[in-house]
């Protein structure tokens, strides 16, 4: 039996990551109000990489899952950042 | 139904799940292509894209998705309380995802009503004497934020079905994978508008 079928998410905690993206939101509004320009893009992406990683391990369980398919979901996500390294280099390179 | 399957199959719940997370990754790419989209446009007419971004309202934006993530963490807390056995409870947060749900529609209609009332949509002459740039980004903007309502709509009807499921005792505490599938892809929901909130509304 694979730790999610006994694992059950508690109300609290599922509470305190909502608290914690809430608070990462506020954080990347604030940063973005004080215009960085181009940095404030990768401060705004990071931050939000944050919290899609929250999100998967938290609400979507992922943190409890079993091994293959949390390295499926890493690595469609890698895969993604490829694409755009290598669409970028294409860009750039013509 | 059939007395084959009615007996308990722990294999079945694993690979239901990992069907789920398949459709998932397709779903992934498909809004996958459009960031990619954006980021390329970006990268060749930034002025223009920081102009644009300008005139959308970054207060809706941020309201949008304070209810995104709330109604996530609802959704989430609906498996628990299935798999607690409180049916009540669990009936009473998805259905609270539900009307968040209706929220984040209805603040989309007043968004983009907003923007039809000032003539600015795909095609319309407003939009057609813009910079290119301009008109990249109205684009995206309406093709990425449509596509994310259309899967929202999806959504509140995966999570009607399952709230009458659960209502009918159909989804229980040895079977509850339905509830855990659509909670999935409401989240993905959720997890699509974490990355379309700052890229079209923040960054300016």
């Amino acid at each position: 039996m694979s730790k999610s079928d006994t694992h059950i998410s508690r109300y609290r905690e599922l509470a305190l990551v909502l608290l914690a993206l809430l608070f990462l939101t506020l954080l990347s509004v604030l940063i973005t109000e004080l215009h960085f320009g181009a940095l404030s893009v990768f401060v705004a992406l990071t931050v939000a990489s944050v919290k899609v990683f929250i999100v998967l391990l938290y609400f979507m369980h992922l943190k409890f899952e079993s091994l293959l398919l949390r390295l499926l979901v890493g690595m469609v996500f890698v895969l993604y950042g490829l694409i755009i390294i290598v669409t970028f280099i294409d860009y750039f390179f013509r | 139904m059939s007395t084959v399957h009615s007996h308990s199959e722990p294999q079945d719940h694993a690979a239901d799940k990992l069907g789920m997370w398949l459709f998932l990754f397709t779903e992934l790419f498909l809004f996958g292509g459009l960031f990619l989209v954006y980021a390329v446009f970006r990268s060749q007419h930034s002025v223009s894209f920081h102009n644009a971004a300008d005139e959308l309202n970054a207060f809706t934006g941020t309201l949008n998705t304070v209810v995104l993530l709330v109604s996530s963490m609802t959704v989430a807390m609906s498996i628990t309380a299935v798999r607690y056995g409180e049916r009540r409870k669990a009936m009473l947060l998805i259905g609270v995802t539900l009307i968040l749900a209706l929220v984040f529609m209805i603040n989309k209609y007043f968004e983009w009503s907003h923007k039809f009332h000032y003539d600015l949509y795909p095609g319309s002459e407003v939009m057609m004497n813009m910079e290119h740039g301009e008109i990249l980004f109205f684009g995206l903007y309406y093709m990425m934020t449509g596509l994310h309502a259309l899967h929202v709509l999806v959504g509140m009807v995966l999570l009607t079905i399952t709230l009458v499921k659960v209502q009918r005792k159909r989804i229980t505490v040895e079977r509850y994978h339905l509830l855990e599938n659509s909670a999935l892809y409401w989240h993905l929901v959720d997890l699509i508008w974490i990355f379309l909130f700052p890229l079209l509304y923040l960054v300016t």
